[in-house]
């Protein structure tokens, strides 16, 4: 926590009150967080590699510990099933395989690190969608025996939808090929192939050929692949730079909360609560709140009771205006010369959850982050292949796993940015408005 | 294994953030406390996320009337100071009505009967948000649970239909009847909250520090000596040692460890080197490997 403490430097203001700079991406405390997604099919032994790197890592506790033992023992199997300490729920246990999303934290010297743990089935793309939505990097498993197969495809290509930064290509169970550089470097090949197909280009991909059993290159480096001479799994996770991991655009501030205590002490205070996405906002901007067009001045930035001049990236604060203007939740403070877009109709991608279809005509809540419209299905252009094989234009409604290209009209415009400039302005859910569950999720194009 | 704490900025304002989505989404909402050490982070979080306004949801304790008296009186002092409106019901209510039975024998305790009082409450007050300081490092069922859990009329989880959680989006959107369980400390491990108990300068009851203590020690853990609460064979003899508690929850199912860690400071030294993990210390989990799943199903916390 000295870290905090540390990088927040005291600022001279010529106004009342001093101001304290909110610690921004070049500071420390945005580096120590790196959360994975990882994808791989069943049997690629993705839970064994998550388990391998908790007990090379000296991060599994000792209840855990002997919990595996005694479970591997029971199974009569003569090695340790690092499986068990990932697989959660009961019905996991029972069929060996995880059906969802679990997440799993360890830390070392440098970093302190979150696992999404997704199923690499088809059936359960949602929750791969869903795990890769909240990570900055992702790790996608390759069985050596079996190379690049049609799951692979799948999973690269949800990485690379959803413009994760940093992709680690785990060949694993090399010990199953006799550590064999050549066979490495054929998948390796393949592997480069479905790169030069993907959209987002700037993703950075590093192959590390692995056993996840035998901890073979995930935290210790291995005997058998003198061929290899880069870094270990671990080794990478612990170099990569949080401070471009985050994706990077203009600052966008939706108002999440009115913060009005109507005490003595601050009678007349109306604050504006909500998370900072994109850049940073600064006492004295001048800003522009939509969809009202009002403009005005940033007065205070407060994080709890003290005030700050700058908002950095991804922090929860509450602003104060120079001007009185009613501003509700949803509405969005933006700098002046950075206006997004602002309009009822759109095309995005959109990522279907929902056993119940979604056809055109259909209506839906669409959230965009903390603002809710109505949305109408217009168009279904095609459904995108998520294996790199083309579109089908040929569509007769979206069923769940379906990846398509959809235009919506809505109710009110929303204030958004495309996808590929604005990780967080540019994407939205759908909420179903009988069931009321999350049935899909837009990139905006 | 030396653990950072570097990044525990991001967790807090994630935090922030999850419990003004409580507010602004739900039309009643309370926060569950329990007086142990993650339900006094959540009352700290909920005052940075409203600050200069107070925090605008009452807070809930559901009382066994096997809590550790320290962790009561030190209930009453923080919502007396916060100046926190606290609601009170009682798991001997339930008994006394007749809804649920008192368990017995040598591993008797309430911690299962809360459930039945937790529903009554939230259909008492019709609460349609319960903010929890569950975190998904705990245990193997609570790392699959979602930030917003969404429960039946019944209070059950129903793990395999969980609504996506997509970025930084909550749906909160919720029939009559449902309610939905917030947990805004999900991504914090037990050290997280330690290291930001320090930094925060947080008060915690003092029994999380080492005192001395009659105990006497069952199946390799150490339980507290307490007549009519907790069961002890005349053969289990009784010690007193300097201990301190690791996590807080009934006399009955929470084992205490050896420990001299007197403060903060010394605590979060002492998790850092720890092999054990904090559950391990929670008689209640022990029952068995899908103890946890099977009670959150139930309506648990």
């Amino acid at each position: 926590m000295n870290d905090l403490k540390e990088s927040i430097k005291i600022k001279k203001s010529t106004k009342k009150g001093h101001y304290i700079n909110l610690p921004t991406s070049k500071d420390k405390v945005e580096m120590g967080l790196l959360k994975i997604a990882t994808a791989g099919s069943v049997d690629d032994g993705k839970s064994t590699l998550i388990g391998r790197i908790l007990y090379d890592t000296k991060s599994l506790t000792t209840d855990k510990l002997e919990a595996i033992e005694k479970t591997s023992k029971q199974k009569g199997y003569d090695y340790l099933d690092f499986s068990l300490a990932t697989d959660g729920l009961v019905a996991e246990r029972e069929q060996g395989i995880t059906i969802d999303v679990a997440h799993i934290y360890f830390s070392t010297k440098t970093k302190s690190y979150i696992i999404a743990d997704t199923p690499g089935h088809i059936e359960y793309t949602r929750n791969m969608v869903t795990g890769a939505s909240t990570s900055q990097a992702a790790i996608i498993l390759i069985d050596a025996r079996k190379g690049v197969i049609e799951q692979t495809n799948r999973h690269f290509f949800i990485n690379n939808l959803l413009r994760i930064k940093e992709v680690i290509v785990a060949i694993n169970k090399m010990d199953l090929v006799d550590f064999s550089e050549e066979k490495y470097n054929a998948i390796k090949a393949d592997f480069q192939e479905l790169m030069s197909k993907r959209d987002y280009q700037d993703q950075k991909i590093t192959f590390i050929p692995v056993s996840a059993l035998k901890g073979d290159n995930v935290v210790n480096k291995s005997n058998h692949t003198p061929w290899y001479q880069g870094q270990t799994l671990l080794e990478h996770l612990e170099i990569i730079d949080n401070q471009d991991i985050y994706n990077r655009g203009t600052p966008r501030f939706p108002i999440q909360y009115i913060i009005r205590p109507k005490t003595n002490e601050f009678h007349d205070y109306r604050g504006y609560a909500g998370k900072v996405y994109g850049g940073e906002l600064n006492v004295g901007d001048e800003i522009v709140v939509l969809p009202s067009q009002t403009k005005s001045k940033i007065k205070e930035i407060y994080f709890y009771d003290k005030k700050y001049q700058t908002a950095s990236r991804r922090s929860s604060v509450t602003i104060t205006l120079e001007d009185n203007i009613n501003i509700s939740r949803g509405d969005m403070i933006v700098k002046v010369n950075d206006l997004p877009t602002i309009n009822k109709q759109f095309t995005a991608t959109v990522s279907w959850m929902d056993s119940k279809k979604l056809f055109i005509g259909e209506k839906y809540v669409l959230q965009h982050g903390v603002n809710k419209v109505l949305a109408k299905v217009d168009t279904i252009h095609h459904v995108i292949n998520p294996d790199y094989s083309g579109i089908n234009p040929d569509v007769n409604g979206l069923g769940i796993n379906d990846i398509a290209s959809v235009t919506f009209k809505l109710n009110k415009p929303i204030f958004y940015d495309v996808f590929k400039n604005h990780r967080t302005n540019g994407s939205f859910i759908l909420i179903d408005m009988q069931s009321n569950n999350t049935v899909g999720v837009g990139f905006i194009q | 294994m030396e653990k950072n704490t570097s990044h525990i900025n991001p967790l807090e304002n994630e935090a922030i953030y999850i419990i003004r989505e409580v507010a602004a989404q739900f039309e009643k909402p309370v926060l569950l406390f329990s007086g142990g050490k993650d339900s006094i982070t959540l009352v700290r979080l909920a005052q940075k996320a409203f600050y200069p306004a107070k925090i605008p949801f009452p807070l809930m304790h559901i009382d066994t009337g096997h809590n550790f008296p320290e962790t009561i009186e030190f209930r009453d002092r923080l919502v007396k100071e916060l100046d926190l409106e606290l609601i009170v019901r009682n798991v001997q209510d339930s008994i006394d009505e007749g809804k649920v039975k008192e368990e017995s024998g040598k591993y008797a305790s309430r911690n299962a009967l809360q459930t039945t009082t937790l529903l009554d409450a939230i259909a008492e007050f019709k609460f349609d948000a319960c903010i929890g300081g569950a975190r998904r490092d705990e245990e193997k069922a609570r790392a699959k649970e979602r930030i917003f859990s969404v429960r039946d009329d019944f209070g059950q989880w129903d793990e395999k239909n969980q609504r996506p959680e997509l970025f930084d989006m909550l749906n909160g959107q919720i029939e009559l009847g449902q309610n939905v369980r917030v947990f805004p400390i999900s991504n914090w491990t037990e050290l997280d909250v330690w290291s930001y108990i320090e930094k925060e300068d947080i008060e915690i009851p003092s029994i999380y520090f080492a005192h001395k203590r009659q105990i006497f020690l069952r199946d390799g853990l150490i339980w507290s000596v307490k007549d009519g609460i907790v069961y002890r064979d005349e053969s289990e003899e009784i010690l007193e040692k300097v201990v301190r508690f690791r996590t807080v929850g009934d006399m009955s199912c929470t084992a205490a460890v050896f420990s001299e860690a007197s403060d903060v400071a010394t605590v979060v030294k002492e998790i850092r080197v720890s092999t054990i993990s904090e559950r391990g210390a929670r008689i209640d989990d022990k029952r068995s490997e899908a103890a946890m799943e099977k009670r959150k199903q139930q309506g648990y916390f």
